[in-house]
């Protein structure tokens, strides 16, 4: 049978363009993160080693376990980073890009406004603070019609507040509006 | 035939019209999540996990794997209509199961994965039923040294038979067990790695990690990619799955194959991945006909999802005899276990029969279930594709926060999920595998006390890990399993060395 029964297209109106500068290489973060997990893992060590690593006579000290746990990951990263520069060096300027510039800016077009939901959350509650996330997504990073967004974000923060407040008694932050309501 | 009441008590634990509408809201949810692009079964559980807080722990962990059943079958409806694998282990039922799909035959292909992923699991689940309780009463007399002995098996048995950069798997590794020592050391009550912060006090939550990690981060990368999609929409006649029955008992040999290595990769930490892909490179070397895989052979749908489901559904083996998690998504459910003040391990069987057998019983019944409920369904599943992304996107970031936040009702933890979620996607681009990670992240506060007590017990020797033939021989196993790629280069080497001599 000829390959023409296609019936479910979805379009993405802002996606990121193919041919994006790249922002950085997967190897080039790949040594950053090593760096900065050896790091953390020589912190811990330096804490553990404060806290006691040796041994008592009734067992191990509490910085036992995970002071030579951070040996192994500072051990672990160091290699990775050797490594890593190793390949960098041989691959020169075409090695695998990490992330390009307009796949980094939607990230942040998700990451952000979900930043700002977590930090809203605290003044205006959670529920009200979804409403203003999952409207405003819809509208400015979906390009959907207004009427809808306000209508699914309203179904659905409205949804969430009676499954987890009134059915389940999960108690989440809230703020201003549902105290007006006596919650 | 113990096994056979104890499971029969199962079924009537289960049949009450809450559990089972539970099982069947579960299992909807699960397809749905199986559905959306980049997002699969640990994904799916760590995202809904907040709505089973508030419930007893046999519905919430019947409802939790109902989730995952559905997961592992709505990854399958993308693989073959969309050309998308939901999961990485679906990415070889796209080989076989996208051509059928272009052919005009997408309803024999998504019955021919439905129906092997039933069958995987089913063997799974005997398996479990007839061999879990075997080995969990065996287990009762681990002491603190094989009990770290057998973590210790677990942590080298990724490291060795992992497809990723050995150092990658380690730093998880080690990250996540370090993680778990933040906060109240429970032996000694003293304070470790907290850096006087009141927040760390309570130390790294499992859930707030896993949510992060899997939910949080799993946004991150979808977005990146292109969302646009183009598919085929089938819907499934009774005539089409009586069909594709009768032409599957001529398959057996494929499907008992990719059964038992589904069902053995599954028990050691290997995993659905590289399951799938054995099942399927198997099946291609033992066919007649060869060449005819990858151009829509439904024997091609039938190995690697026989193989894929087998192998998830027996990671929960390992997790429910001896508390150690087969694979992410176990572990996931692991920490859930925990949340509900159940102590995983060989004990789950003495002390909680309830859970453990009505939980058994839900995987023979979510299984057939969903089996049906997919047949039936998938037209409108797969116009849940329909929904834009950027409806999705702010709900999950919601329920995530919500999940996050319940645990323990602390604003910091909305933080650290945040943080775990930046985390989870750097780790993802760069090949830092996340499975070991959340492993030692449930596992690492079990995993210190065994050693530490161990140790006690051995007067400060290692020499304990070695002191009887049982503990003995799984340290020895592990450290054979840690450095398998150097003994196996070695071997070849020798044996290269050799053969000129004999010849």
């Amino acid at each position: 049978m000829p390959n023409d029964n296609i019936e479910i297209e979805v379009t993405d109106p802002t996606a990121p363009a193919e041919n994006s500068p790249p922002l950085a290489r997967t190897l080039t973060v790949d040594i950053w993160a090593m760096v900065v997990l050896a790091g953390f893992a020589a912190l811990m060590a330096w804490d553990n080693y404060r806290t006691g690593m040796g041994w008592t006579e009734d067992g191990p000290e509490p910085g036992y376990f995970p002071f030579y746990l951070s040996v192994i990951l500072i051990l672990a990263s160091v290699y990775g980073i050797v490594k890593s520069l190793g390949e960098r060096r041989k691959a020169a300027g075409n090695a695998e890009v990490f992330v390009t510039r307009d796949q980094f800016k939607r990230v942040l077009l998700v990451f952000l406004p979900a930043v700002a939901f977590c930090v809203g959350m605290q003044w205006l509650g959670l529920y009200v603070s979804s409403f203003l996330l999952t409207a405003g997504f819809m509208i400015f990073v979906g390009r959907l019609s207004v009427w809808k967004s306000l209508l699914t974000a309203l179904i659905f923060s409205l949804a969430m507040f009676f499954i987890f407040e009134i059915k389940f008694d999960v108690i989440m932050p809230k703020g201003p509006l549902e105290a007006l309501f006596g919650y | 035939m113990e096994a056979f009441s104890l499971l029969l008590h199962g079924f009537s634990v289960l049949l009450t019209w809450k559990i089972l509408g539970l099982m069947f809201v579960g299992l909807i949810l699960g397809v749905f999540v199986g559905v959306l692009p980049g997002l699969g079964g640990p994904n799916g559980v760590a995202i809904l996990l907040p709505i089973t807080f508030s419930m007893d722990p046999t519905s919430a962990i019947v409802m939790l794997s109902c989730i995952y059943w559905g997961a592992l079958f709505g990854g399958a409806i993308t693989s073959i209509l969309f050309n998308i694998p939901g999961e990485a282990w679906s990415v070889a039922t796209t080989f076989d199961g996208y051509p059928m799909a272009q052919q005009g035959k997408a309803a024999e292909a998504l019955t021919a994965a439905f129906t092997s992923s039933f069958i995987g699991s089913f063997v799974a689940v005997l398996l479990i039923t007839f061999v879990a309780p075997g080995i969990a009463s065996f287990a009762l007399r681990f002491g603190p040294a094989e009990f770290f002995s057998v973590y210790l098996l677990t942590f080298c048995s990724f490291v060795g038979l992992g497809r990723e950069d050995k150092h990658k798997t380690i730093i998880s590794m080690a990250l996540g067990l370090l993680l778990t020592g933040i906060g109240m050391d429970t032996v000694s009550g003293t304070l470790r790695m907290t850096f006087g912060s009141t927040d760390l006090l309570r130390g790294v939550n499992f859930l707030v990690a896993v949510i992060g990690l899997f939910g949080i981060s799993e946004i991150l990368l979808t977005m990146e990619e292109q969302l646009a999609l183009k598919g085929h929409a089938a819907a499934i006649s009774i005539r089409t799955v009586f069909k594709v029955w009768r032409e599957m008992p001529r398959y057996w040999v494929t499907l008992v194959r990719s059964s038992a290595i589904g069902c053995w990769l599954g028990i050691t930490p290997g995993g659905a991945i590289a399951a799938s892909f054995m099942g399927y490179n198997l099946a291609k070397r033992f066919s007649k006909d060869p060449d005819g895989f990858g151009t829509g052979k439904i024997e091609g749908v039938f190995a690697p999802e026989t193989a894929a489901h087998a192998s998830g559904t027996s990671a929960l083996l390992p997790m429910l005899a001896l508390g150690i998690p087969g694979s992410g998504t176990a572990a996931i459910l692991l920490g859930g276990l925990m949340v509900w003040g159940l102590n995983p391990g060989p004990l789950l069987f003495v002390e909680h029969k309830d859970f453990v057998w009505g939980l058994i019983a839900s995987m023979y019944l979510g299984n057939v279930v969903g089996l049906v409920i997919v047949l039936a369904t998938v037209p409108l599943f797969a116009s849940v594709l329909r929904v834009p992304f950027a409806a999705i996107a702010p709900m999950i970031v919601v329920s995530c926060a919500i999940g996050a936040f319940a645990i323990q009702n602390a604003m910091f933890d909305i933080w650290l999920m945040l943080g775990f979620g930046v985390i989870g996607y750097v780790f993802k681009k760069i090949g830092i595998p996340l499975a070991p990670l959340t492993l030692a992240l449930v596992l690492g506060s079990r995993a210190e006390d065994a050693f530490r007590l161990a140790m006690i017990s051995g007067s400060g020797s290692f020499g304990i890990f070695w002191s009887n033939w049982l503990v003995g021989s799984i340290t020895t196993l592990s450290f054979i399993l840690l450095f398998l790629t150097q003994i196996e280069k070695g071997i070849s080497r020798i044996g290269r060395v050799l053969r000129p001599a004999r010849a």
